[in-house]
């Protein structure tokens, strides 16, 4: 184990195979090597992308195992939506031992498999809401729409307290060719390694898709005898990602920006076709044989869900697939 | 980032930033405004006098953010008012490591008094209270700004010192009492479901 090496490239060995990892020591700044019979790379989605494309040379100018051209393509974030209510009816409710509610409490799978919808794929809705620990800008809708101040105001933020209700739609993305991260021709980072620059489009699909999340949300809320609230930005969510105790509201109809949801993957996908993958079934470079990728990358889709558990399933498969051709002298 | 390494500064930082998505200090400010109002009742207890000394606004500044939180958040016969609540200070610690903060609440501040001064000849916190209510109903409200344009920038000013004092004081000992969290707290004995509200 080494700690504290920014991976700077991956070295190519005389025999078509990768030999050696260089990486900068983050305290000693200094320049070092580390020798493997195999390489696993696994940055993370994007930063695998950008250690590959890095690890060009003169007979590689595409960048290692990127004779595809697949490498930071087809990059693949979560589709996100947001909208709150306002719930008259729970002002007033007795006060329970709690924190409020949670992604932990409440889950909507997807309802519609199989129905004839206006997109394909599909989304899954997390709530979060209640008598949540109070936190900085928790009050900023009551804030806003009371205006004014003094006692009727104060009066105002304690009776809607736990009265607002989030829901938030995760859905799945179709990658697109238009989504993709390639390197930076100017920008490096502190260690002078070019860095990552990024394009983003959400196919139609995706935006019919917040859009049906929207509509799905206001009608929950309005059937409940809820009030859709619009309005500004409140405090963090407690989780990364997912619906959690505070509202996060967002305009009416937008759909979060690529790489909001924090599941990016896709960059270095994986495919049966050495032309249109960087990857086989393993997680195994087409180009070269001790190179594998280990994290989201690989992905060539992903559902609704987060990307974690399928990372540790694909990285497990590969792990055994390493071991069985290590042992064989296959790599 | 583990606790131990977060700095003062970067805890105020990443109260005061507000939320940046995607930013791995989004999770700290629940916490951090705790934080905050730990370090002003430490200083409380140190201090010679007992008393917070601002690290941002002026002694004449400070006198008027005081009046305006209590005005925003008064004490009332349930609990007591923002001032009670450590809400200015809360405010000042936090401006104090946010410039965009310090420009709109001193400029708002500054607004405040020379608006004061030409309307009623004296500072704000020297105007009677009915020229103060005056002053304030024109800036506690969006209709107005639309009316007169001229007041959009004080209006802003005054919409953003009522969050920031709702900010502080619901993220105290104070506010959290007065609006009866008990959060995650364990019962002694089980009293039974509460009666379902009717709705």
């Amino acid at each position: 184990m080494i700690a504290n090496a920014m991976a700077r490239e991956i070295v190519m060995g005389a025999n078509g195979k990768v030999e050696a990892v260089s990486y900068v020591d983050k305290f000693t700044q200094s320049e070092q090597r580390v020798y493997a019979k195999a390489v696993v790379v696994a940055a993370s989605a994007c930063e695998s992308a950008r250690l590959l494309l890095n690890s060009g040379s003169p007979s590689l100018p595409n960048g290692l195992a990127n004779s595809s051209g697949v490498v930071g393509r087809y990059l693949t974030d979560s589709v996100g939506s947001d909208l709150a209510g306002y719930f008259p009816q729970l002002e007033n409710m007795p006060v329970h031992n709690h924190d409020g509610v949670g992604g932990m409490h409440m889950y909507m799978p997807w309802w519609r498999f199989g129905k004839k919808n206006e997109f394909l794929r599909g989304y899954h809705i997390e709530f979060g809401g209640g008598r949540d620990m109070p936190g900085i800008g928790g009050f900023d809708y009551v804030c806003e729409e009371n205006e004014g101040y003094g006692a009727s105001l104060k009066q105002k933020c304690r009776s809607s307290y736990g009265t607002f209700i989030g829901f938030s739609g995760r859905g799945e993305m179709i990658p697109n060719e238009n989504s993709f991260c390639e390197l930076d021709p100017e920008v490096k980072d502190k260690w002078g390694i070019p860095v990552l620059r990024f394009h983003w489009q959400w196919g139609e699909n995706e935006t019919k898709m917040a859009e049906d999340m929207q509509q799905t949300f206001r009608s929950i809320i309005e059937a409940a005898g809820g009030t859709v609230i619009a309005g500004t930005r409140r405090h963090p969510q407690k989780s990364s990602a997912g619906a959690s105790n505070a509202l996060e509201q967002l305009p009416s109809g937008r759909i979060s920006k690529g790489g909001e949801i924090i599941h990016e993957l896709g960059t270095v996908r994986m495919g049966s076709d050495p032309k249109t993958s960087a990857l086989n079934k393993n997680c195994q470079a087409h180009d070269v044989k001790n190179l594998f990728v280990a994290d989201a990358a690989p992905f060539v889709s992903n559902p609704d869900k987060n990307p974690t558990l399928t990372i540790m399933a694909l990285s497990w498969k590969t792990s055994e697939y390493l071991l069985d051709q290590a042992k064989k002298g296959e790599l | 980032m583990a606790a131990d390494t977060l700095s003062r500064r970067t805890i105020l930082r990443s109260l005061s930033i507000g939320v940046v998505a995607g930013s791995v200090l989004r999770i700290i400010p629940l916490e951090a405004a705790e934080y905050a109002h730990s370090m002003i009742e430490s200083e409380k207890t140190e201090a010679k006098s007992g008393t917070y000394t601002p690290k941002f606004f002026d002694a004449q500044q400070y006198k008027t953010l005081q009046s305006l939180c209590e005005t925003i958040l008064p004490a009332d016969a349930d609990s007591g008012g923002a001032i009670e609540a450590g809400a200015p200070e809360f405010i000042d610690l936090l401006t104090s490591e946010n410039e965009e903060y310090q420009a709109k609440l001193a400029g708002g501040l500054k607004w405040l008094d020379s608006t004061c001064t030409t309307r009623y000849t004296k500072a704000y916190l020297d105007c009677t209270p009915q020229q103060q209510k005056e002053i304030l109903d024109l800036i506690a409200y969006r209709k107005n700004a639309k009316q007169d344009e001229s007041l959009s920038h004080a209006v802003e000013f005054f919409s953003f010192l009522r969050k920031f004092t709702a900010d502080g004081f619901f993220t105290s000992k104070v506010g959290i009492k007065y609006l009866g969290y008990k959060g995650n707290t364990y019962l002694t004995e089980f009293p039974g479901c509460p009666p379902v509200p009717v709705v």
